[in-house]
């Protein structure tokens, strides 16, 4: 194709000037440039997944958009991973990252407004002075901080939400500077400073469609499994299924059924749908921005 | 078709002596440490029922969350017991010493184990993962009835190879052709394991094999396996999980070597096969069925060669070790997902680096 377009300028050079002859040029390199790095796929033979190197040319485009669409939360940054030093170089070694995020009691007012940052809220220092009692018994209005992860699965070849939540150290220091001085609770919160929560405290964070769910299937919906770059327990959002539900949503757009999928576009794709698992909405915005 | 080596491979157990954590001690004396033998393709969570007794009594008050350790690094419960004796005892260890702990579970560094239950939904899961891996979907698996389902798990804990293959073989989970097989066959006069493997090449093949490697980098030179040095926290292992595709040439086959490196590709140089490679074919194809059944499977006396890998790279690989044996590079490949195979259907593979230590300049 380059050779053939430079044939082209070959014949024309007495007549094009310097100028008209790097523009086609410069055109041909930008659709070369689309055609290899976004590969666009014809769905009626796609079988949902995505590659490895499509994946994380959509990490870009995902992350751009949201910085430029999403103001509520803070931007999700690459995270470049040299653990593997072995692995096959054209691999993606890296996951995208979303920290320190505060789902404030989204299972109740909060709901519809979705979740806030930390920045915004303020709300550890607002939280009123509470005694024992109600600081066991009512988890929902504790303070959550969850980390968000997307990794690339090479089994399943499609994005997997990973995350953790804990008790933010924030609260420990409430507790030092004498909200309670019941030493029960002071023990109890500095058990919990390190440690990732688990599910049954989380699950009070979920909406309420995902808290169903995890109650049928409690085994293979959210898993806690080791993170595949940190070593340590996450939970994930199980991939096993989004393969096939990524199919079915890009079958019911018509404008790709016949244009076929770009796959730039399919990590915001398919937030769309994960990210609501957890709480975490992304804008129309995002879905409709064809840039 | 009942393979001779996996067989081999669920009959394998490792002798354990089981030892109570100083901290939980309540009595005096303190209790003797436990004898078991645990399956290689078990998990340790499942032993917990055989331990407990021998414990119970001197146990402090207080609620039982087990968890073992090998000289101070947490056991992750989840990795079969066969692959965690591979690769952390350098030198196999008999009987192998573990510390059972019932008290002070390390949640953060740990994944809770929620009884057996949570040990069977690793399994499917890891089952699920390795059918998505060959058929592209694990429809088979996550439709599986009640009943399959339970028969399988049992197998498994049971170490009951005929009641796992009837039910898995419902999974269509097809294991690749068996080269080596198909030679035998074909070269010799029927192998003496006698009728029932006529039809055994019948099934369906597929490309991509499900592989979990296991790689420990070590920056202290070893020259024998009994000098490796202890491995005492996971960060000095890194998990690969990866696929590898089986590319078939013609008159060639698609060997051990080919396939580790499609995954490590930087530890191979261009003329990386120790052993010549126009080494008579007889040779090579008895190889397998020597080494596996001519000693028990996790009777790994021989001192590792020191694999010839690049010249170029400082890092090399020191040992693979598959089902507590180290296998010769050149063996076909599908002889050994076909044999080495975890039931679930994972190829889990070990293996020794030796990186330069970066303090020397």
């Amino acid at each position: 194709m380059l050779n053939k377009l430079q044939s082209l300028c070959g014949r024309r050079e007495k007549l094009a000037d310097r100028k008209w002859r790097m523009k086609i040029i410069n055109v041909c390199f930008i659709f070369l440039l689309n055609y290899y790095c976004s590969t666009i796929m014809d769905i009626s033979s796609w079988d949902g997944t995505i590659s490895s190197s499509d994946f994380s040319l959509a990490t870009r485009t995902f992350a751009d958009k949201w910085k430029r669409l999403d103001h509520t939360f803070p931007p999700w940054s690459w995270v470049a991973c040299t653990k593997q030093p072995w692995v096959a170089s054209h691999e993606v070694q890296g996951y995208l990252s979303l920290e320190n995020i505060c789902l404030l009691g989204l299972s109740e007012e909060d709901h519809a407004e979705g979740s806030r940052t930390e920045e915004e809220t303020g709300c550890s220092k607002e939280e009123e002075p509470i005694d024992t009692a109600t600081l066991v018994q009512s988890f929902g209005r504790e303070v959550h901080f969850y980390d968000f992860h997307i990794v690339y699965s090479t089994s399943y070849r499609v994005p997997v939400l990973y995350f953790r939540a804990y008790c933010s150290g924030i609260m420990e220091i409430e507790v030092t500077y004498g909200v309670s001085k019941n030493e029960c609770i002071a023990r109890k919160h500095s058990n919990m400073g390190g440690q990732p929560l688990v599910l049954d405290e989380i699950e009070k964070d979920l909406p309420a469609c995902s808290a169903k769910v995890l109650l049928e299937s409690k085994w293979t919906f959210i898993t806690l499994e080791e993170h595949p770059y940190l070593n340590r327990p996450w939970y994930k959002i199980h991939p096993c299924g989004t393969s096939e539900w990524m199919k079915l949503l890009f079958l019911g757009d018509s404008a790709l059924a016949k244009h076929g999928v770009a796959m730039k576009h399919y990590l915001v794709s398919w937030f769309s749908v994960v990210g609501q698992v957890v709480g975490l909405r992304i804008p129309f915005e995002m879905l409709n921005d064809s840039n | 078709m009942l393979m001779e080596a996996q067989k081999y491979v669920w009959e394998g157990a490792i002798p354990l002596q089981i030892h109570l954590h100083e901290s939980e001690v309540t009595t005096f004396p303190p209790p003797p440490p436990a004898l078991i033998l645990a399956p290689r393709i078990g998990y340790l969570p499942l032993l917990i029922g055989l331990i407990k007794p021998y414990f119970s009594s001197a146990l402090p008050p207080g609620v039982d969350t087990v968890w073992f350790d090998y000289k101070g690094l947490p056991l992750r419960w989840y990795i079969p017991t066969g692959v965690l004796f591979d690769l952390l005892c350098g030198e196999p260890e008999r009987p192998w010493n573990l510390t059972v702990h019932f008290r002070g579970y390390p949640a953060n560094i740990l994944i809770p184990c929620e009884g057996e239950d949570a040990v069977k939904w690793s399994f499917i899961n890891s089952l699920k993962e390795a059918a998505y891996i060959i058929n592209g979907n694990c429809k088979n698996v996550m439709n599986m009835s009640q009943s399959d389902q339970v028969e399988l798990w049992r197998s498994v804990m049971n170490g009951n190879l005929e009641a796992y293959q009837r039910v898995s073989s419902k999974l269509k989970l097809g294991t690749v052709e068996d080269e080596y097989a198909i030679k035998m066959n074909l070269s010799s006069v029927k192998s003496q394991q006698g009728t029932g493997e006529t039809e055994a090449t019948g099934q369906v093949k597929t490309g991509r094999i499900p592989i979990r490697l296991y790689v420990c980098s070590l920056s202290e030179d070893f020259d024998d396996l009994e000098d490796v040095p202890k491995i005492d926290i996971w960060d000095k292992i890194s998990f690969i999980n990866r696929p590898v595709e089986i590319h078939k040439e013609e008159g060639k086959y698609f060997t051990l070597h080919d396939a580790i490196k499609a995954i490590l590709p930087e530890f191979f140089s261009e003329k990386t096969l120790m052993e010549s490679p126009s080494q008579g074919g007889e040779d090579k194809m008895n190889f397998p069925s020597e080494d596996v059944s001519g000693r028990k499977a996790e009777e790994e006396e021989n001192v590792c060669e020191v694999l010839e890998t690049s010249c170029t790279s400082k890092a090399e690989i020191r040992l693979i070790r598959i089902q507590g044996i180290e296998p010769k590079l050149e063996i076909p490949f599908s002889w050994v997902v076909n044999n080495l195979i975890n039931p679930d259907h994972f190829l889990h593979i070990c293996v020794y680096v030796k990186v330069p230590n970066l303090n020397t300049t």
